[in-house]
C-alpha cells in the first residue's frame, strides 16, 4: 500500500520548501520528502536574484531591469517576472522580521567574509548594518580559532573594491577558553547562553565587547564573523552593539553558516505552519510509471522500498552539491527519474580551462517548459504531473550570475502553485 | 584526450607505458594496503564542509571532542600508517549517529566511528581495567536483566538502595545519580508464552517481533500494546529467541560480543523473513541495529534479507495499513504528551511520525519538545565520568518539557524515556500504548 498524499515534493532545500508551502496554500495535502540536511546550512543567508547577467555585466542595480533580456531557457525566462516577484514576496512574509531589503528592487552590496562585495536582493537584519553603500567606518574582527574568517585580510580587500569607507580589521582571542578547532556553533551557543565567565558575573558578550572597545578607534560599526547566537542572535547583537556602543553587524560566512541554519530553521517551521508533512532520511531511488504519467515514487528505507503515490510531483533535488544531479566519466544524470540532461558526449568540453571561466558543465541540468515540467531531447514534456524546481534545473550559471536563491523562490513558488492547482 | 594520457606539462614525471590502462577504461590508483573493510571511498566522499560536527552533541558541550570529521575520515586516513593509534576521543562518542543523518554527502560516518571504537577496545584498552569491565556489564545489559527478572523483586529493592549505588559509583564507575528501572514482576516471554503465543493465524500477514532487552524485562507493557495492536489488525505474530540487538556493544567497542547476538538473530529472523514474515522493533535503537548497523559490520548469510526486511512499528502499520483513517475516526482517554525523537528514529526518517499521526487523534495532544538529543545515548549517561555530560546535552529536551503543556512524556526509545524521567519527573509512554489505547478495546 503506498503512502498517499495530493503533492508530493522531493527535496528540502529553498526551492522544495517553497514549492511545498505554495501547493499546500492552494488546499493541498502536501508531502516533503528530503534525504540529509539541505545545503541551506552551507549558505550564506543572502537571497539573491541576479547580480550580473549571464555575459557577466554588473554588478546589477536592478535585477528585474535584466530579466526581461535573459536568453531563452533561463529558468526566469521560463517562469516570467511575476513568479520572481511571488517567490520573494512568500519569502518576505515567511521571514518577516529577520530579513531586510524587500523595500527596493534594487540590490543590496553586501561584504562577504573574503572582503569582496556581492549584490543580493535580501539579506538577514544581521547583515544590515554591514552594507557597503553605508559610509561610515567599520571595525572587522576576527576570532583566533575560527580561521574561516580574517579580519585584517579581509578589510584589506573591501578596502581595494573602493567601498566608500574606511575599513580596519583585527583578530581578538574570544573570552572563553576554547579548544584548537571549534565549531561556529560552539561560539553561537556561547555567545546565546552568555554564562558568567571564570564563575564571575560578567557575561560572554560583555568579555567580548570590552576586547573590541579598545580598537574601536573611532569606527561606527563593528562587523563580527557571522555567529553571533543560534537561537537568540538579535538579543546578541543587541548586547553587543550596546556594551561596544557602535552599531554590530554580521559578515555571511562559508559552511556551516549560522544564518543559513536559522533560515532552516525559519522556513522548515513555516511548512509546519502551513500543514505540510514532513520526512527527513530516507532518499527517493526510483519511481513507477503509468503512461505519461508518474505513478508513485520509490523512498528506500535502509533497504526496504516503500512507494509514495501522489497526484502531483515536484523535483526539488538540487545541483550537483546537493546530489540532484550525478556524474561520472560517462555522463550527467538526474538519478531519480532519470530526466534528459543536455551535454557534449566528449567530458573535456564539460568545461573551459580558465578557472573562472565559463564552464558549460556550470549550466548542466534539467530543461523545463514554461509549466516547469523537464522536457526530453525532442523538446517534449517527461512527465505530464512533474515539475522541477531550483538547483536541478539547468541553463543559468547561479554563481557566476548570483541568483541562485531567486531562481529556487521564484521556480519553487511557480511549479509548487501549478502543482497545487493540478491536484486539487 | 583521456585521463590516460600523460599531461603536456614535461615536469611532470609521468606513468610508464606499461602501467597506463588500454583505452577508456579507469583504474583507480591503489594509495592504501589491501583491508577487509576498504573504506576509502567514504573517506574521500567528505568535502569538509563540517555539518556533521554542528550536529554533534557531544562536541557541543565538551570543547575537548574533536567531533565526527575528525573521529570518522581524518582518523581513518591517519590510520592508514601502520604506527598510529586510535586517539583516545573515540570513546567519548555516544553513537547518536547525528552525524550520519546531517551529511551531505553520504559518508559512512558512524560505521567509521564504530569500526574506530571496536579497535580502539580490543589493542588499546586495558582488559583488566574497571572501565573495561563496567562497560562490557553496561554493554551486556541483557545478562544482568536476565539474572535480575528471576528474582524481580529483590533487584529492584538491590538496585534503589542508595548505599549500593553509592558503592556502584565508587568501585564501578556507574553513576549514583540514576535510578536503576524497575525489572518487572512479569517478562514480556513470560506472558508470551502463558497467553499461548499468536491469537491471530494469518498466511498473508505475519510479523517476527524483536522485543529487544527493555521490552521484556522492564517495560512488557509496550511489547504487550504491539501484540495487541498488531492482533487488531489481523497480523499473525511470531516471537523466536534472540540476543541483544547489539545498540550498547557497538557504543562500548564490544564487537565480539555484537557478533554473537547479531549471530542468534540474523539466524532467527533470516528464516522466519523466508517464511514470509517480515520483522518489527518497538525500540529505535533495535530497528537501527538490524538495518543499518549490521549490513555495515557483519556478513552472516541472511544479514542483508534481514535488514531489508525490518521496520519500526508503528512505521510498518503506516506502511501497511490506513493508520491515518484508524486515526481519525477513533478517540482516545490519554494524558497530553510531551513527545520527544529519539536521535536514532531521526536517522530512520521517524522523528516526525508520532506528531503528525496522533494530530489527528481526538483526546490527545502531542507537542514535539524539539530537535536536541536527550544525552543519555544508552549507557553513556550511566557511567560516572560521562554524567555530567549527558545531562548538558539532555538540558534543551527539559526545558522544552517544562514549556509544554503535557506532563506525561513520550517516546520511542527506553533510554531516552529514562534520560526524561530523570530530568523532568514525568512519567514516560511509548507511541504503541497510544495506539493501543485508541483502536484496541480489552
Amino acid at each position: 500500500m503506498a503512502i498517499e498524499q495530493d503533492v508530493l515534493v522531493v527535496g528540502g532545500g529553498l526551492a522544495g520548501i517553497t514549492a511545498a508551502i505554495s501547493a499546500a496554500r492552494s488546499g493541498a495535502h502536501v508531502r516533503l520528502v528530503s534525504y540529509k540536511q539541505s545545503t541551506l546550512r552551507h549558505a550564506s543567508g543572502l537571497v539573491d536574484v541576479l547580480g550580473y547577467t549571464p555575459d557577466g555585466e554588473g554588478p546589477l542595480v536592478d535585477p528585474f531591469d535584466a530579466i526581461d533580456d535573459l536568453p531563452e531557457g533561463h529558468p526566469y525566462e521560463r517562469v516570467g517576472t511575476d513568479a520572481v516577484a511571488s517567490g520573494l514576496a512568500l519569502f518576505d512574509e515567511i521571514t518577516a522580521g529577520t530579513y531586510e531589503g524587500s523595500h527596493t528592487d534594487a540590490n543590496a552590496l553586501v561584504p562577504t567574509h573574503g572582503g569582496t562585495i556581492k549584490p543580493t536582493a535580501r539579506y538577514p537584519d544581521s547583515a544590515a548594518a554591514g552594507l557597503a553603500s553605508d559610509g561610515r567606518d567599520a571595525l572587522l574582527v576576527g576570532f583566533e580559532r575560527l580561521p574561516g574568517f580574517d579580519a585584517p585580510l579581509a578589510a584589506t580587500h573591501l578596502g581595494a573594491t573602493g567601498a566608500p569607507f574606511r575599513a580596519r580589521g583585527v583578530t581578538v582571542e574570544f573570552p572563553v577558553k576554547l579548544s584548537a578547532d571549534p565549531k561556529v556553533t560552539r561560539f553561537a551557543h556561547l555567545l546565546d547562553q552568555d554564562e558568567g565567565i571564570d564563575g564571575g558575573t560578567r557575561g560572554v558578550r560583555r568579555a567580548l565587547a570590552e576586547l573590541v572597545k579598545g580598537h574601536l578607534d573611532g569606527a561606527e560599526r563593528v562587523g563580527f564573523p557571522a555567529v553571533l547566537g543560534d537561537d537568540h542572535p538579535r538579543e546578541v547583537r543587541a548586547d553587543l552593539a550596546e556594551y561596544i556602543g557602535a552599531d554590530v553587524f554580521e559578515v555571511p560566512m562559508g559552511p556551516p553558516s549560522l544564518p543559513g541554519i536559522r533560515l532552516e530553521d525559519r522556513l522548515f517551521a513555516a511548512l509546519d505552519e502551513a500543514g505540510v508533512s514532513i520526512e527527513t532520511g530516507n532518499p527517493v531511488v526510483g519511481f513507477e510509471r503509468d503512461g505519461d504519467t508518474v505513478a508513485s515514487v520509490t523512498v528506500s528505507r535502509t533497504g526496504n522500498e516503500v512507494p509514495y503515490a501522489a497526484e502531483q510531483y515536484v523535483l526539488a533535488t538540487g545541483g550537483l552539491v546537493g546530489k540532484g544531479l550525478d556524474s561520472d566519466r560517462e555522463g550527467v544524470r538526474e538519478p531519480v527519474f532519470d530526466c534528459h540532461i543536455a551535454q557534449p558526449p566528449d567530458r573535456y568540453d564539460w568545461f573551459g580551462d580558465d578557472a573562472f571561466g565559463d564552464h558549460p558543465f556550470a549550466r548542466f541540468g534539467v530543461d523545463p517548459d514554461r509549466e516547469l515540467r523537464p522536457v526530453d531531447a525532442g523538446g517534449t514534456a517527461e512527465f505530464d504531473n512533474l515539475r522541477a524546481a531550483g538547483a536541478v534545473l539547468g541553463n543559468y550559471d547561479f554563481a557566476a550570475e548570483k541568483s541562485g536563491s531567486g531562481v529556487s523562490l521564484a521556480t519553487g513558488y511557480h511549479a509548487g502553485t501549478l502543482a497545487g492547482e493540478e491536484a486539487t | 584526450m583521456s585521463d590516460a594520457e600523460s599531461p603536456p606539462d614535461d615536469d611532470v614525471p609521468s606513468v610508464p607505458d606499461d602501467e597506463i590502462p588500454a583505452g577508456d577504461e579507469f583504474e583507480p590508483v591503489q594509495v592504501f594496503p589491501d583491508s577487509d573493510l576498504d573504506l576509502r571511498e567514504g573517506a574521500d566522499d567528505c568535502y569538509k564542509c563540517s555539518t556533521c560536527d554542528t550536529n554533534c552533541p557531544v562536541a557541543e558541550v565538551d570543547d575537548d571532542f574533536p567531533g565526527p570529521k575528525f573521529q570518522g575520515p581524518e582518523q581513518w586516513r591517519l590510520k592508514r600508517k601502520d604506527d598510529e593509534d586510535i586517539d583516545a576521543s573515540i570513546m567519548d562518542c555516544s553513537n547518536c549517529m547525528r552525524c550520519d543523518t546531517a551529511c551531505p554527502s553520504d559518508v559512512p560516518l558512524s560505521q567509521m566511528h564504530n569500526e574506530a571504537r571496536g579497535e580502539y577496545v580490543d589493542e588499546q584498552m586495558d582488559t583488566w581495567s574497571v572501565e573495561y569491565w563496567r562497560n562490557r556489564v553496561l554493554a551486556n545489559y541483557r545478562i544482568s536483566a536476565w539474572f535480575a527478572s528471576k528474582m524481580p523483586r529483590l533487584a529492584n529493592a538491590v538496585m534503589s538502595n542508595s548505599l549500593v549505588r553509592q558503592v556502584g559509583e565508587k568501585l564501578f564507575g556507574v553513576t549514583a545519580e540514576r535510578e536503576f528501572p524497575a525489572f518487572a514482576e512479569q517478562t514480556f516471554r513470560e506472558w508470551w508464552a502463558e497467553r499461548g503465543g499468536p491469537k491471530v493465524q494469518s498466511e498473508d500477514k505475519r510479523v517476527a517481533y524483536f522485543h529487544g532487552c527493555y521490552s521484556n524485562y522492564n517495560t512488557p507493557e509496550v511489547a504487550k500494546a504491539m501484540v495487541r495492536t498488531f492482533e487488531h489488525f489481523s497480523y499473525q505474530i511470531a516471537v523466536p529467541d534472540q540476543g541483544c540487538s547489539g545498540t550498547p556493544m557497538f557504543a562500548n567497542g564490544m564487537l565480539d560480543d555484537a557478533r554473537r547476538d547479531a549471530e542468534l538473530n540474523i539466524k532467527e529472523f533470516s528464516q522466519l523473513v523466508e517464511e514470509g514474515y517480515d520483522v518489527i522493533c518497538s525500540c529505535t535503537s533495535c530497528s537501527m541495529a538490524l538495518r543499518q548497523e549490521y549490513p555495515e559490520l557483519f556478513s552472516f548469510e541472511g544479514t542483508a534479507k534481514v535488514s531489508a526486511s525490518t521496520y519500526e512499528a508503528v512505521e510498518y502499520l503506516r506502511i501497511h495499513e490506513d493508520l491515518g483513517s484508524a486515526i481519525s475516526d477513533a478517540e482516545v482517554e490519554f494524558p497530553d504528551l510531551a513527545y520527544h525523537a529519539p536521535c536514532h528514529a531521526r536517522s530512520q526518517g521517524l522523528d516526525r511520525q508520532a506528531v503528525e499521526l496522533f494530530r489527528d487523534l481526538d483526546g490527545v495532544k502531542i507537542e514535539d519538545v524539539g530537535e536536541s538529543c536527550s544525552g543519555i545515548s544508552g549507557t553513556y549517561g550511566w557511567k560516572s565520568e560521562k554524567y555530567e555530560k549527558s545531562m548538558a546535552i539532555g538540558e534543551e529536551m527539559f526545558e522544552h518539557m517544562d514549556e509544554a503543556e503535557g506532563e506525561t512524556g513520550m517516546t520511542e526509545c527506553p533510554t531516552c524515556a529514562m534520560q526524561m524521567e530523570h530530568g523532568s519527573g514525568y512519567e514516560i509512554r511509548h507511541p504503541l500504548e497510544v495506539l493501543e489505547a485508541a483502536l484496541v478495546s480489552r
